[in-house]
């Protein structure tokens, strides 16, 4: 067994002093539904730096961060964005919900399931990203077709499924929505208006 | 993942799924923590007074460097070190094959990006600020560009310019066909793009040496190039395999490891390193671009008589794994096909372009862009069907590879071939389809009526494992025990990466398939208590580290029934081992494995060889490779040529696996190899002018987005190859060889334009088309 080893950033905070040539503050941010504190923090800092970095999650990733791949796409007042193009400072007064926050959500956790089963999951960087972006999109058309599906996925990169078996879990997804939303009546959107 | 789990990253990958057997598609062990963002990748560690590392990279593609100051660097608060070339305890220099790569450049610059320093700092824009304000001073030289100049011009390192030449001669050198083709042909520099950075963590131990937790391909090379630079003892140098995001061969060489632990030692303290996208561009080896002269003679009735060919394969500045690269290159230059006469000569060159090395399907995938294209030719030349040219040729068990090679195990070439002819093509493009489906997407740029179809084929082979003689092994050990429940519980202590590929979901398929045992745990791979299972690279590991946990069943089960027959006191020959149970013949008496196990565990250590490979002689010559893998795919694209837009709209596949173990993860390697093939077809190239690279971003450099993946169908050829584990080749190389050919095939078939490079860019389609119209 390994020594002592590291923990995952999951542990909290950061380094605790920021470099003193820059300006430092502490600021306060609505995380996964929790009011946290940013301690210290350069006011340069993305809120994917806070959030991995300071705050302990890092389920959003880092892949890019130039707002290309979306592997850091979280929500923001319920819209997606790249937290790598976000400034910490900027997330002040908003809902920011992370993949671990959504996690507790069961319309999410079956998008997880849905993707390890279908095998949309190989080394994983891209996932947090894509269970977020799949998560929007079904919300907001759950019957979208499989055109609108790739439009709406077309932001998130995955370098080793060649998107094959993502694809399959969101079909699969929808076809188990579709059976118990038969039985309740309800209506979903197709995508046509996007 | 929590804090107080105390080792992090060394939380144990279970997956004990009853019935999860070989053949069975078990989902991965590691997927539902992946899905919720808990895995920990090696860029998620962290740990109490760690520092952030920044390299500082050469902004020249080729200079003197007259000096170095790291005053202003230290100067900065918050900045805690600052190492550079004249800081490296040991050898000054590492390599996969050969060290000829500097740690830092000392005085000399080779290549665009080439690290001279690297920082450590409380904070990463201090780290940033600091390696920004170190001054270098550096004197420009003219740099060697061309790999055909460098051949010829003097040494731009002490090693030479040459790193290999290659000539493979076979049969009669003067046999001359009816039909002689020829033509030229190029790939461009393509990249592994793995989404997760470069990255990790190095922390100083207290006997002087260092614990390190990175994403790599190989534990042990990096282990052993670590600790040569770093002066220690290999034993003091500690890798733990921390989360992996993606490789493809990128990973197989070091980049941040030795900078990283000489910030941990330099600082005492801990130190992770990530690098940015920019930064892993300029971190990593590449695919090698080519440059491939064939000329094809064939018989009037479409014999193959003769394979020329001249292939230059641009190195960059540093040697990494060039020499295995140019050896497939050349082996495999006439592709899966008879071919009676050869001569094919391989230069493998080095130049101040970036340094190339490892990535999915290497040399393999270079060559078929040029043999498929002359088969096509060929076939026009012949008047024959371009199929039916690739069946009269194909191999077949017991032929001959130009290297003299008699091919011994399964060669389903014809197989492979009608399966991806057989899938059904795809309905005509759709006029009033949505614009979204035309070249070029979303920006609706083709007009309906410009739009041509065109259908193309490509087949393809390539080697498993390491060739020419190389030691390839793993080791592996297993232990069982009864849990604390009374169950069996089986370890599996393998020092292999996963990056990805699926190897921890097939290992306990494979523990269970033996053993009968559902619960499997996967020690976390380290350095430290196993042995080396080399690189996951070469599509080898289901076959090595698969085949040494088989070995290592099997030992285990033969202990199991001398317990029991010891029990029983009867001869060990009347028990059987049945699924989970030792019977004995005579009575039908069983006992369980834990029932077995109770009086004390099991534990079993094995390495495991592939059969050996030969060099190759003077005449390329020689059973240099173990087994091969073949492939063939189908493209339908359909073409704007006045704007040169290109949509891939269905890749049909049949490919040789000899046994799917996990069909689900066979799909997602063929699937996922298809787009990065794609990628190289059309989209992906590092562009590099006069050494400069160009485009380092997921901007500049693009890579295909599910919008731009078309369908895949795919059959897999299941024909058990000898001596392998189950008869599972590996599959991880194949779809990213021929899926790229049989796209330009298709857009020659489409267009009618000679198309000849890798990637196709626009302009090439539009350009051509500009001239023809004109």
């Amino acid at each position: 067994m390994p020594p002592e080893g590291p923990a995952t950033a999951r542990s909290l905070g950061g380094p605790a002093d920021g470099p003193a040539y820059v300006q430092a503050d502490r600021y306060e941010l609505l995380v996964n539904g929790t009011r946290r504190t940013v301690e210290d923090a350069w006011l340069g800092e993305s809120l994917l730096y806070v959030l991995r970095e300071r705050l302990g999650l890092p389920g959003s990733k880092n892949a890019c961060e130039q707002g290309e791949c979306g592997s850091c796409s979280v929500l923001l007042d319920s819209v997606v964005v790249c937290a790598c193009l976000v400034l910490g400072v900027d997330a002040i007064g908003s809902q920011v919900e992370t993949v671990e926050g959504l996690s507790a959500d069961g319309d999410v956790a079956e998008i997880q399931a849905g993707l390890v089963d279908a095998g949309g999951v190989q080394c994983g960087f891209c996932t947090p990203g894509f269970v977020v972006a799949v998560h929007d999109l079904l919300r907001r058309t759950p019957l979208a077709d499989e055109m609108a599906v790739r439009e709406a996925l077309s932001g998130n990169l995955c370098r080793c499924t060649g998107y094959g078996r993502i694809l399959e879990a969101v079909r699969r997804v929808q076809r188990s929505r579709a059976v118990s939303d038969d039985s309740d009546g309800s209506d979903g959107g197709t995508g046509d208006g996007e | 993942m929590t804090a107080n789990s105390g080792t992090g990253i060394a939380e144990r990958v279970t997956g004990a799924r009853r019935g999860d057997r070989v053949g069975d598609s078990p989902a991965r062990p590691d997927g539902a923590q992946k899905t919720r963002g808990e895995f920990a990748f090696s860029s998620d560690l962290w740990m109490d007074g760690m520092l952030w590392g920044k390299t500082l990279r050469s902004p020249h593609v080729a200079a003197k460097i007259r000096s170095v100051d790291t005053a202003p660097a230290l100067a900065i608060p918050g900045v805690r070190a600052v190492v550079t070339a004249a800081d490296v305890p040991g050898r000054p220099t590492f390599g996969l094959d050969v060290p000829d790569q500097p740690v830092f450049a000392s005085e000399v610059i080779r290549y665009h990006g080439e690290p001279v320093a690297a920082v450590a700092a409380d904070h990463p824009e201090a780290a940033r600020a600091a390696a920004a304000a170190i001054f270098v001073d550096y004197e420009p030289l003219v740099p060697v560009v061309d790999p055909e100049i460098a051949l010829e011009a003097s040494p731009i390192h002490p090693d030479g310019n040459v790193f290999r030449h290659l000539v493979i001669r076979h049969g009669a050198p003067d046999a001359t066909g009816d039909v002689v083709v020829e033509g030229d042909y190029e790939v461009g520099m393509q990249d592994q793009a793995f989404l997760g950075p470069e990255s990790g963590l190095a922390v100083p131990a207290e006997d002087g040496g260092v614990d390190l937790y990175i994403a790599t391909q190989w534990l042990h090379v990096d282990r052993d190039q670590i600790a040569a630079s770093l002066g220690v003892p290999a034993e003091r140098v500690r890798l733990y395999l921390a989360g992996v995001g993606g490789a493809f061969g990128g990973r197989e060489d070091v980049s941040l490891q030795i900078h990283l632990c000489m910030l941990a030692l330099r600082t005492g303290r801990p130190v992770k390193m990530v690098y940015a996208r920019d930064e892993s561009f300029f971190g990593h080896v590449h695919r090698h671009p080519a440059r491939m002269w064939y000329r094809h003679h064939a018989s009037r009735d479409g014999d193959l008589v003769k394979v020329e060919a001249r292939i230059v394969i641009d190195g960059g500045a540093y040697l990494s794994s060039s020499n295995a690269v140019i050896s497939n290159a050349a082996c495999f230059a006439p592709g899966p096909y008879r071919v009676p006469n050869a001569l094919v000569e391989g230069y493998a060159v080095r130049t101040n372009n970036p340094p190339c090395g490892a990535m999915r399907g290497f040399g393999a995938v270079q060559v078929c862009f040029g043999h498929e294209a002359q088969m096509d030719k060929l076939a026009a030349a012949l008047f024959m069907d371009p199929v039916e040219l690739r069946l009269r040729n194909a191999l077949e068990r017991n032929d001959r590879l130009v290297t003299g090679q008699v091919l011994r195990g399964a060669v389903p070439v014809r197989e492979v071939i009608r399966a991806a002819a057989s899938h059904p093509l795809p309905p005509p493009p759709d006029p009033a389809g949505p614009v979204t489906a035309r070249p070029g997407g979303a920006g609706a740029t083709a007009g309906p009526e410009d739009v041509r179809r065109g259908v193309g084929f490509a087949v393809s082979m390539k080697n498993i494992a390491y060739s020419e003689g190389f030691d390839d092994f793993v080791t592996a050990r297993l232990r069982l025990e009864a849990g604390v429940d009374g169950e069996a519980v089986a370890t599996v202590s393998v020092a292999t990466a996963e990056v990805g590929q699926g190897f921890v979901t097939l290992a306990a398929q494979i523990v269970r398939e033996e053993l009968g045992v559902a619960r499997v745990v996967l020690a976390p791979p380290s350095t430290v208590d196993v042995g080396s299972a080399g690189s996951s690279s070469a599509s080898r590991q289901t076959w090595m580290s698969g085949g040494a946990l088989q070995l290592a069943c099997a030992t285990l089960r033969a202990e199991l029934v001398v317990r029991a027959a010891e029990l029983w006191e009867c001869a060990a020959t009347q028990c059987l081992f049945d699924d989970g149970d030792v019977v004995r013949a005579a009575t039908g008496e069983r006992l369980s494995v834990p029932d077995l196990l109770a009086p004390a565990p099991l534990e079993t250590e094995h390495e495991f060889h592939h059969r050996p490979t030969r060099a190759l002689d003077a005449d390329g010559q020689g059973d240099a490779h173990l087994s091969f893998m073949f492939a063939a795919h189908r493209a339908v694209v359909d073409v704007d040529p006045e704007l040169g837009l290109v949509r891939v709209v269905q890749i049909a596949t049949g490919q040789d696996v000899g046994k799917a173990i996990n069909p689900v993860q066979v799909t997602g390697q063929i699937e996922g190899g298809v787009a990065q093939g794609i990628g190289l077809a059309v989209m992906e190239e590092i562009v590099v002018t006069e050494g400069h690279v160009r485009n380092p971003s997921f901007t500049d450099y693009l890579l295909p987005t599910v919008l731009d993946m078309p369908d895949v169908l795919a059959t897999v050829i299941e024909e058990p190859e000898p001596g392998a584990p189950y008869g599972a080749k590996g599959v991880g190389e194949p779809p990213t060889i021929s899926s790229g050919p049989a796209v330009l095939a298709a857009i020659r078939d489409a267009t009618g334009f000679p198309v000849t490079r890798a990637p196709v860019r626009p302009e090439d389609i539009a350009l051509t088309w500009m001239r023809r119209t004109s």
